[in-house]
């Protein structure tokens, strides 16, 4: 294991000759007769300057820089300091002072994915590490054990960005197996960055969904005070454990204060804002429900498509690989279609201007995609609205070249879509059949007045 | 026996062994907050702002510590209701947004002030996150960053206190009330940079700790780049006494008061160690007091005449007991003038069960409890009178119950002596019971900012702003403006020094500097004591009068009336007041041609009495003038017109 991690050069040099490891406490001497005394710290910045961070004992860390002329000791080593602060460490007080009732609660499966939903502090070091234990989970968040009786898994540790298809469908199999075992709702923590795509994917590969699905995450790490990690916790499992529905949904804050969060149809729903609580929005449709995590309650916004125990369970899991999501700006080159065509690409969704436009120079490019076989599916950057590719000229001429009209589905549910589509259909006519179905609730036919969110002026 | 008042002037403090130590907590003015580009100005509740209701969750350290205060607030259902004016916070403040990087202007400030210090700058700042419970932060903690460790502070004596650290930090929200349950927070100020300088223990003497205070404050004021009015300028004290323990005082409101909450938390450690020492001369052990079951009490106050316990037990609460063996006398001793040892239960009874309060023996009969009811508490709880105490409380069961375990937590904690506590700063100089010690697990790295490496340029910054040593001050202000020694004493002390040397560099030239200074010296105080809110003047305010002074504009005669219309209608401009109060000078031509009316219609005796008519002239012209024109200048054109008149003859 790693004794100094992040220290490079003469910074490193001296750690090791005095055999000094993070954690441990040292002594530094300048040349000048400066002392510093703390805690070793490992080291963050990725630049290679000659500075040692230690903690102070008032527990403040500082840099102190360093060069051929300072001397280090190690004064105690982190094994005696650990051994000391465990033997004075008081007795572990409950968040809560009742113990959960002993009745009959629903079996609620945590499946954990990675973000930092459920993660605990490492104080010395500042890291943040998984806590997905049930035990855990329910020592950190009391509150959902009076709501449900709590499983929990960690099925991977992935940050967001690094999310794959693979991973979807890892992620479908261990809840198809929760459902199979007889768990009344499944609560996924997810990083948030992407977790409205592996939402929809769970929504496409369950065609007979019994329970709810919750994703839920966190915008605030869970090692402060203000996290909204258990608000939106207690929030997913109260829907795992009581929503009438049976649909995957991502719980969420509602708005930036505590009072009640959202849950959004899995197939409608975006990250808005790239740090607020209440970054998750459904576009194009009102989320499913309000979820009054304290008074524990929720209440229903919009129809659901199926209740809870209506279906059986049915799992069509597997999504295409060579499916590409792009985003069309002005002067886009054609050369980005062709090279998709060439690489063996199925399927291309493209986000463009307005009503469902691109280039008009991009219409021989995507006429031979589709000659290819490989289904375009058209969306809008604009998010909001319908694409509509029968007012103007090129849109005629895109649907002529049989560009697939995406409706109301973002680009994003569309991708997924296209995906699931491609890795279940047995013609190329079927999969362009298939993306203009509403399967999912990804399509919403009607668009009232009120589904379009006013700005502040 | 202990003797049961307690008497200040008794007390020698330096007999005490007391040390003490000072935190000083001082707003910068900078452009923009530590960490986002918010303005540094407060915003007042009708502005237009958005508002939010958040709770805090408490959080465990990696030993499974959990702040208790927190645990508390959060069992509670506290829950904080954020006002978030749109021109001063935004969503960092919000805690929508990481925060930014530390902005620089305010680490330079503190690096100058270091070096006046003789700090030794770190070579790397990293930022903290210090856990903060009472949702004065919406994250939960403060952002706090070490620039600098040593120096010292040299009082007036000679005497130099040293100092262990100098931080910024981000200044908290402001409190604006509490409705039940939610407490209302303002986010203007959160977020301000705030320098914390914290002395070493060196402070012997009530006195000592007032002067560092002042040394301190002046220093920072010699930079010019801190913020002045209420609030802006906070102290924390850590008092200690031999044999005691090192005890935080929080929220000094102002400064005068220092000495005597040094003083009185000196006495309050010796009181508890007397208390101590009793108990042990009473042979009392902590067994004793474990041994004690809570009783539950309520068929004795059947018929009570007590209104608090009968409302309670109405209620559907219950009165409780405890005794405590051996204590008879000792929970009726003041270790505080006016706060006695069962004050202290009291307050720990309140704090851990969330009652109004508890009556114990020493006091009873009393309140409305009579002598039989006592007599038989006694009896029911087996206890001796004259030897054991007992205290009650009255609520709901489970609460009743969780304040007497305290009681009894505390009664323990009076045989070993004093426990370690943050406490509160009263107005009357006392302190009470705010929470436990923190432990060291509430700080660590605020992991979304970068350490900053302090380097050669951030120094070369910095040491071009070192604030000036008072006396090298003190000379270029009497030689550069003129002002007598005095005076330049005076404004050197002055909140105001900063706007001083601002304005009479751009109007010294026009308006004497002298009486520029007098203006915060004499005019503005005078006015304070006569009860006129001058606090509402802003700057803006005082140069305004000013300047309406250099362009003449504006009598000198008229200042102080100027000044009282404006503290009393902060809304309105130096002009529309001049113009609303009637006060604009009046032009020469206009005196000139009113003496001349005077001169002609007192002619006779002018004629008669020469120059010596010159009064008379003055009392028919002034008061036309009164406050538009300065009374010199009335009086040279008089005596000019008289001379010609007389002249001319």
């Amino acid at each position: 294991m790693e004794t100094v991690p992040g220290y490079t050069g003469i910074a490193r040099a001296l750690l090791e000759r005095a055999g000094a490891r993070v954690g441990d406490r040292i002594r530094i001497v300048q040349r000048d007769g400066r002392v510093f005394e703390g805690i070793l710290m490992p080291r963050y910045a990725l630049s290679a300057k000659p500075i040692i961070v230690i903690k102070l004992d008032n527990g403040y860390n500082i840099g102190v820089r360093v060069d051929e002329h300072t001397e280090i000791t190690v004064v105690k080593t982190r094994e005696a300091i650990l051994r000391e602060a465990a033997a004075g460490a008081p007795a572990v007080v409950p968040l809560l002072e009742e113990q959960p009732p002993l009745e009959k609660r629903p079996r609620v499966m945590i499946i954990g994915t990675g973000g930092t939903i459920a993660s605990k502090i490492e104080y010395e070091t500042g890291a943040v590490k998984p806590a997905m234990s049930a035990r855990d989970l329910v020592e950190a968040v009391p509150e959902i054990g009076f709501i449900a009786e709590v499983s929990a898994e960690v099925l991977m540790n992935i940050l967001s960005e690094n999310m794959r298809p693979e991973y979807w469908e890892r992620i479908v199999d261990a809840v198809a197996k929760s459902i199979a075992e007889g768990f009344e709702g499944i609560v996924v923590a997810h990083g948030t960055d992407t977790m409205a795509y592996t939402a929809s994917a769970l929504a496409f590969a369950f065609r007979g969904l019994p329970v709810p699905i919750a994703f839920v995450g966190a915008q605030r790490s869970s090692d402060r005070p203000s996290s909204d990690a258990s608000f939106n916790l207690i929030s997913a499992v109260l829907v795992a454990a009581r929503a009438p529905f049976a649909e995957v949904t991502v719980v969420m804050h509602g708005e930036t204060g505590d009072t009640y969060a959202l849950a959004h149809r899995a197939t409608k729903v975006r990250k808005m804002h790239t740090s607020r609580r209440d970054a998750f929005q459904s576009i194009n449709a009102r989320p499913l429900a309000r979820v009054y995590p304290f008074e524990r309650r929720i209440e229903l916004v919009s129809e659901p498509l199926q209740r809870r125990g209506e279906q059986e369970l049915r799992v069509m899991n597997g999504f295409e690989r060579k499916v590409a999501l792009v985003k069309y700006y002005p002067g886009m080159d054609s050369e980005i279609i062709d090279f998709l065509v060439d690489r063996g690409y199925r399927g291309i969704v493209l986000e463009g201007t307005g009503l469902g436009h691109v280039g008009e120079w991009l219409v021989d490019s995507i006429r031979r995609a589709v000659e290819n076989e490989i289904v375009v599916v058209m969306t809008s950057q604009t998010l909001f609205g319908r694409v509509n590719m029968n007012v103007y000229a090129t849109g005629r001429k895109l649907l002529a070249a049989g560009v697939v009209p995406g409706d109301d589905m973002l680009p994003e549910t569309a991708f997924v879509k296209l995906s699931w589509v491609l890795a279940h259909s047995s013609s190329f006519e079927e999969a362009k059949r298939l993306m203009r179905e509403n399967l999912a609730g990804e399509i919403n036919p009607r668009h009232t007045v009120d589904l379009y969110p006013r700005w502040p002026h | 026996m202990i003797e049961p008042k307690v008497d200040p002037s008794k007390y020698d403090p330096r007999e005490l062994g007391l040390k003490a130590g000072l935190e000083i907590h001082q707003q910068l003015n900078t452009r923009a907050k530590l960490f986002c580009n918010c303005p540094t100005r407060l915003s007042s509740e009708d502005e237009p702002g958005d508002e939010f209701v958040r709770q805090l969750r408490p959080t465990r350290s990696e030993l499974g510590e959990v702040d208790i205060a927190a645990l508390f607030e959060w069992r509670k259902g506290r829950m904080y209701h954020y006002h978030a004016p749109r021109a001063t916070s935004c969503l960092v403040e919000a805690d929508e947004e990481p925060p930014h990087e530390i902005n620089q202007e305010a680490v330079v400030i503190g690096l100058a002030v270091a070096l006046a210090l003789g700090a030794t700058p770190v070579d790397e700042i990293h930022v903290m996150r210090k856990i903060v419970i009472d949702g004065s932060n919406t994250t939960g903690f403060q952002r706090t960053a070490i620039i600098a460790l040593g120096g010292s502070i040299e009082l007036e004596s000679g005497k130099k206190i040293g100092i262990a650290t100098i931080a910024v930090e981000e200044d908290a929200s402001r409190k604006l009330r509490e409705e039940g349950r939610y407490v209302h927070y303002m986010l203007d100020r959160l977020g301000i940079p705030l320098i914390e300088i914290s002395t070493e223990p060196d402070i012997e003497t009530p006195e000592e700790a007032y002067e560092a205070a002042l040394a301190i404050g002046q220093l920072l004021r010699l930079t010019g780049r801190v913020k002045r009015g209420i609030g802006t300028i906070r102290q924390d004290l850590n008092v200690s006494i031999r044999g005691g323990v090192k005890t935080e005082i929080k929220g000094v409101q102002r400064l005068e008061l220092i000495p005597k909450i040094v003083l009185y938390e000196a006495i309050r450690q010796k009181r508890l160690l007397e208390i101590r020492d009793e108990l042990k001369r009473r042979g009392v052990r902590q067994e004793d007091i474990d041994a004690q079951e809570i009783a539950d009490v309520t068929d004795v106050f059947k018929k009570t005449k007590s209104k608090i316990i009968a409302r309670a037990v109405k209620r559907g609460g219950r009165v409780l007991a405890l005794k405590l063996p051996g204590f008879h006398g000792l929970l009726g001793v003041e270790v505080q003038p006016g706060r006695r040892f069962g004050t202290e239960l009291a307050d720990y009874a309140r704090f851990w069960g969330g009652v109004g309060g508890l009556f114990h023996t020493d006091e009873l009969p009393g309140y409305g409890i009579s002598a039989e009811e006592v007599e038989e508490l006694y009896k029911l709880l087996n206890a001796k009178k004259g030897w054991d105490a007992i205290v009650i409380v009255a609520d709901e069961e489970p609460k009743a119950r969780k304040a007497l375990e305290a009681v009894k937590e505390r009664a323990k904690m009076a045989l070993e002596g004093i426990p370690k506590e943050t406490r509160a700063a009263q107005e009357d100089g006392t302190t009470k019971f705010m929470r436990p010690q923190p432990g060291s697990a509430r700080m660590y790295p605020e992991t979304d900012i970068p350490p900053l490496e302090v380097t050669k340029e951030l120094l070369n910054k910095a040491r071009k702003i070192v604030p000036e040593k008072p006396h090298e001050k003190l000379e270029k202000l009497v030689r550069k403006y003129g002002l007598s020694e005095q005076l330049a004493r005076q404004i050197i002390r002055d909140i105001h020094l900063d706007l001083f040397e601002k304005l009479a560099e751009k109007y010294g030239s026009r308006v004497a500097p002298s009486y520029i200074a007098s203006l915060f010296t004499n005019i503005l105080r005078s006015l304070a004591r006569e009860g006129v809110p001058v606090s509402n003047l802003s700057d803006t305010h005082i140069e305004e009068i000013v300047r309406a002074i250099a362009e003449g504009k504006v009598s000198k005669d008229a200042v102080p009336d100027l000044i009282k219309y404006l503290a009393e209608n902060p809304s309105r401009s130096v002009e529309e007041a001049v113009r609303e109060l009637g006060i604009e000078t009046v032009p020469v031509e206009k005196v000139e041609k009113l003496v001349e009316e005077a001169v002609k219609q007192l002619e006779a005796e002018i004629r008669a009495r020469g120059l010596a008519a010159l009064n008379k002239v003055m009392g028919r012209v002034m008061p036309k003038l009164r406050g538009k024109v300065d009374g010199k200048l009335v009086a040279s054109i008089a005596k000019r017109k008289i001379e010609e008149l007389l002249g001319g003859n």
